[in-house]
């Protein structure tokens, strides 16, 4: 993404100029806008025009509008982003209030207006604008008989392909359909990755349990072990050390890492890690929060007032020199997060008494 | 109706997503099994009264602890191995450049065969004994009604297994999790250490005092010291002076024979878990698996869930018993038409049209956790273990953390499972499963939970949501 220029003042109203570069940029772009913003943008609109005589033509004309947004949606697979409002500045074509859909394109500029730029949305924009933060890689996971294929770039997950032949058993004597599923699976496998996966950008491939090299991009492949097939083992796999050595940069070892500590932290000193808002704000307020861990799904509420509530426990735990990663919830670890609430922390000092009070709560 | 039956039979096969067929299914076309009503205990009598009852056995054991070895020279001794098929591993062994010919590998898969002691019919499965595979080893487990564990006499042998990280501690927590309440342990490998009556009770000792740890009483485990490599004290009592001289005991078939077989639910509605789906030959497809519990014959009408689709049997296979028949607790093959071969999967069940097990995405579970590092807490992912199936669950609640013991409530909505507690928990799955609760049918309400290659939880399905 570029941020072509920038203009917010000290009330933090304002707007930027953004030209996003590709798919991830638009979930970026889907992360930074909520409703009530302003997004002016290029697009296409059809118009109905009615001659002198009274018949009407309709034509598709390419105009920028200005749109007061009321909803967004985002396609993860085709990262595809339609932003839907009302028009709020009316030109020859589009008359004020009339509703409409901005398709968002790569390689076109936008404008967002917001009331209020938030600490978190700033982060965002110049975490997308700078470069040294992207890094692809692409992982196969396998086990007999099923494998998925994903892309993991900075920001997102994405599930390419999932393959699923059935092998039947080693049986007695005859196992040439077995031979056979196995040659098909491998085929099918094989065929995904050739289709789906663009050598020139691909930083590394991580393909576990066993694989087929493609001989021309052997040194980007990385083998490493899992322990099953599905999806959540390629957290497994972010946290072996040879993967992660390669992808020291990227954002999905780090979350899985950070995580990571907060289980182990939750296993082996409970009053040190403590998840789910109530019991997190609770350790906040006594300035216990090392790492602040958060997913970004909370911050697209729609709910303005609950989007404050989290940004002010981020800004909150970054004043009191606390760590704050915001997890993607595209990623798999992101995804983990958002199923226990979205916000967990690790504490500096174990403060039982938030679980206790907790129970004080529950005997009411 | 004959017509109006095939006709809806076609459609249900066409549009099988659609919930309305199914309830035509259900309503207005009660699909019987069988279009006469049989005796299933005058059958039963009948057919297998008078031959050796079956008895399914599991070999578990940490890997290289010789469980493959053990029973492949078991089958040599009963001849189940003939000469030539010996010969031909020998020739393969020696150009692969392994030292003796036992040393075959790993094994990878649950491997399946049949042999017949004094009074029973043995229907043997080999586990994998690599931590890689206990997936396989659970799916094999599942399908057991008692357990060999095979531990390692030699030096450091014993140990490596039995100590963190080596699978005879896993394996013997999860072959007493799936419900096997009966264990021989087999003490293999004696013959390394000159058959030692003190390593002998050393490691008995120390198993003894884990295995009551597990919950496996101690009238219910028998030790037996064998040698899988020179066949020692397998089915011919002890010919080794040095063993003669203080064990007098039962040889490992003996034990075998004395192992109790479980009852058999042969009067439930039928319920038969898929493990192996293959071609036949012409159209119809073959599928491997137990039958739990009830029991088929040849024509029955049998329902596939999840899928709801209807298979009727053309043919029974099994090792060692009669074609046509099967009854709870066989394993055998079935030979089905009329159905979709790219609908069967491992993991599905075959059951009765008219009480079909219940499907759900979402169940209540009682758990016991097992020694983790990574607490359980609400969203935690995990890879689930039930039969044959292998899916994915998601922690959707933490309902309560009971006492290990008394099984009564110590807190509500607990904020994790540390290592060692019990609690009651809800589960969340991607696709919907078949289960059943576990006070309904003992046979299918067992289930594991692993992650990151290691046993996590063990549980019991409580409630179906």
């Amino acid at each position: 993404m570029k941020l072509v220029s920038k203009y917010i003042d000290k009330e933090n109203q304002g707007h930027l100029v953004l030209v996003p570069d590709e798919g991830e940029d638009m979930w970026h772009t889907y992360n930074l806008i909520s409703e009530g913003d302003r997004l002016r943008a290029s697009t296409i609109r059809k118009v109905q025009q009615e001659s002198a005589t009274g018949s009407s033509s309709s034509s598709r004309i390419r105009t920028t509008l200005t749109i007061q947004v009321e909803t967004t949606d985002f396609d993860i697979g085709g990262c595809l982003l339609r932003v839907k409002g009302r028009n709020v500045q009316e030109n020859k074509y589009i008359k004020m209030g009339a509703y409409h859909t901005i398709d968002l394109e790569p390689n076109r500029k936008f404008t967002l207006f917001k009331e209020e730029w938030d600490s978190v949305s700033l982060e965002r924009v110049e975490n997308a604008c700078d470069p040294a933060k992207h890094a692809d890689l692409a992982a196969v996971i396998m086990q007999e008989g099923l494998a998925f294929l994903c892309l993991i770039t900075s920001a997102m997950t994405v599930d390419r392909a999932k393959i699923e032949v059935n092998i039947p058993k080693k049986g007695k004597g005859d196992d040439t359909q077995r031979k056979k599923a196995s040659a098909k699976f491998f085929d099918m496998v094989l065929a995904a990755i050739l289709r789906h996966l663009n050598f020139d950008i691909i930083k590394a491939t991580a393909i576990q349990t066993d694989n087929r090299t493609l001989i021309e991009n052997k040194s980007k492949f990385v083998l490493c072990h899992s322990s099953s097939g599905f999806k959540h083992s390629l957290r497994e796999v972010l946290e072996n050390p040879a993967v992660s050595a390669k992808l020291s940069d990227t954002k999905a070892a780090g979350e899985t890492k950070a995580l990571q500590q907060f289980m182990t932290m939750l296993g082996n000193d409970p009053d040190r890690a403590f998840y789910g808002y109530n019991h997190v704000s609770k350790a906040n307020e006594s300035q216990a929060i090392e790492t602040l861990l958060v997913s970004d799904s909370l911050f697209r509420s729609k709910d303005l007032n609950e989007r404050k509530k989290y940004v002010s426990l981020v800004e909150n735990v970054k004043d009191n020199g606390g760590d704050v990663k915001i997890f993607s919830c595209l990623h798999v670890s992101g995804e983990q997060l958002d199923q226990m609430t979205g916000v967990a922390s690790i504490l500096r000092f174990p403060v039982p008494e938030i679980e206790e009070e907790d129970h004080e709560l529950d005997s009411d | 109706m004959f017509v109006i039956r095939i006709l809806f039979a076609g459609y249900a096969r066409e549009w099988r997503c659609s919930h309305i067929v199914f309830k035509i299914q259900d309503h207005y076309l009660p699909l019987r099994l069988r279009d006469k009503e049989i005796d299933i205990n005058k059958k039963y009598e009948e057919l297998r009264g008078s031959v050796k009852s079956i008895l399914n056995l599991v070999v578990v054991g940490h890997v290289d602890a010789g469980k493959s070895t053990l029973m492949g020279h078991l089958l040599y001794l009963k001849g189940i191995v003939a000469q030539r098929t010996m010969h031909k591993y020998e020739q393969e062994s020696k150009k692969l450049g392994k030292q003796s010919f036992m040393s075959r590998g790993v094994t990878v898969d649950v491997a399946h065969r049949t042999f017949e002691t004094s009074s029973k019919t043995i229907s043997l499965l080999d586990a994998p004994g690599h931590r890689d595979f206990i997936p396989s080893m659970i799916t094999g487990a599942a399908r057991a009604d008692v357990a060999i564990l095979v531990v390692d006499a030699s030096t450091g042998g014993f140990e490596a297994g039995f100590e963190t990280g080596g699978q005879t501690r896993e394996h013997a927590i999860l072959t007493r999790s799936l419900g096997l309440s009966e264990l021989a342990v087999a003490v293999n490998k004696l013959d390394s250490v000159d058959w030692s009556q003190e390593r002998f009770k050393e490691i008995v000792t120390s198993l003894k005092h884990f295995l009551k740890t597990v919950g496996y009483r101690d009238s219910d485990v028998t030790y037996i010291p064998c040698s899988g490599l020179t066949g020692e004290n397998l089915v011919e009592p002890p010919r080794d002076t040095a063993l003669k001289n203080w064990y007098s005991g039962p040889t490992l078939l003996e034990a075998i024979d004395n192992l109790p077989v479980p009852e058999r639910a042969i009067n439930r509605p039928i319920r038969f878990c898929i493990s192996d789906v293959y071609k036949g030959q012409g159209s119809s497809m073959c599928v491997g698996g137990r039958l739990e519990t009830g029991y088929i014959q040849n024509g029955d009408r049998l329902m596939l869930m999840p899928q709801g689709d209807i298979a009727t049997v053309k043919g029974i296979q099994a090792e060692n018993l009669e074609p046509g028949y099967s009854f709870a607790g066989d394993h055998v093959t079935l030979n089905i038409s009329g159905i979709d071969p790219t609908v069967l999967h491992v993991g599905d069940f075959l059951c009765d049209p008219q009480e079909p097990i219940p499907q759900t995405t979402r169940i209540q579970a009682r758990i016991v956790v097992f020694n983790i590092t990574v607490p359980i807490i609400k969203g935690s992912q995990f890879d689930f273990h039930y039969q044959s199936v292998n899916g994915m669950a998601r922690v959707k609640k933490l309902v309560s953390q009971l006492h290990k013991s008394t099984g009564q409530i110590i807190k509500n909505r607990p904020r994790a499972l540390v290592k060692n507690s019990s609690a009651v928990i809800e589960l969340e799955f991607e696709r919907p499963l078949c289960l059943e609760v576990y006070k309904n049918y003992k046979e299918l309400g067992r289930f594991m939970l692993r992650n990151n290659g290691v046993t996590v939880a063990a549980g019991m399905v409580t409630q179906i949501n």
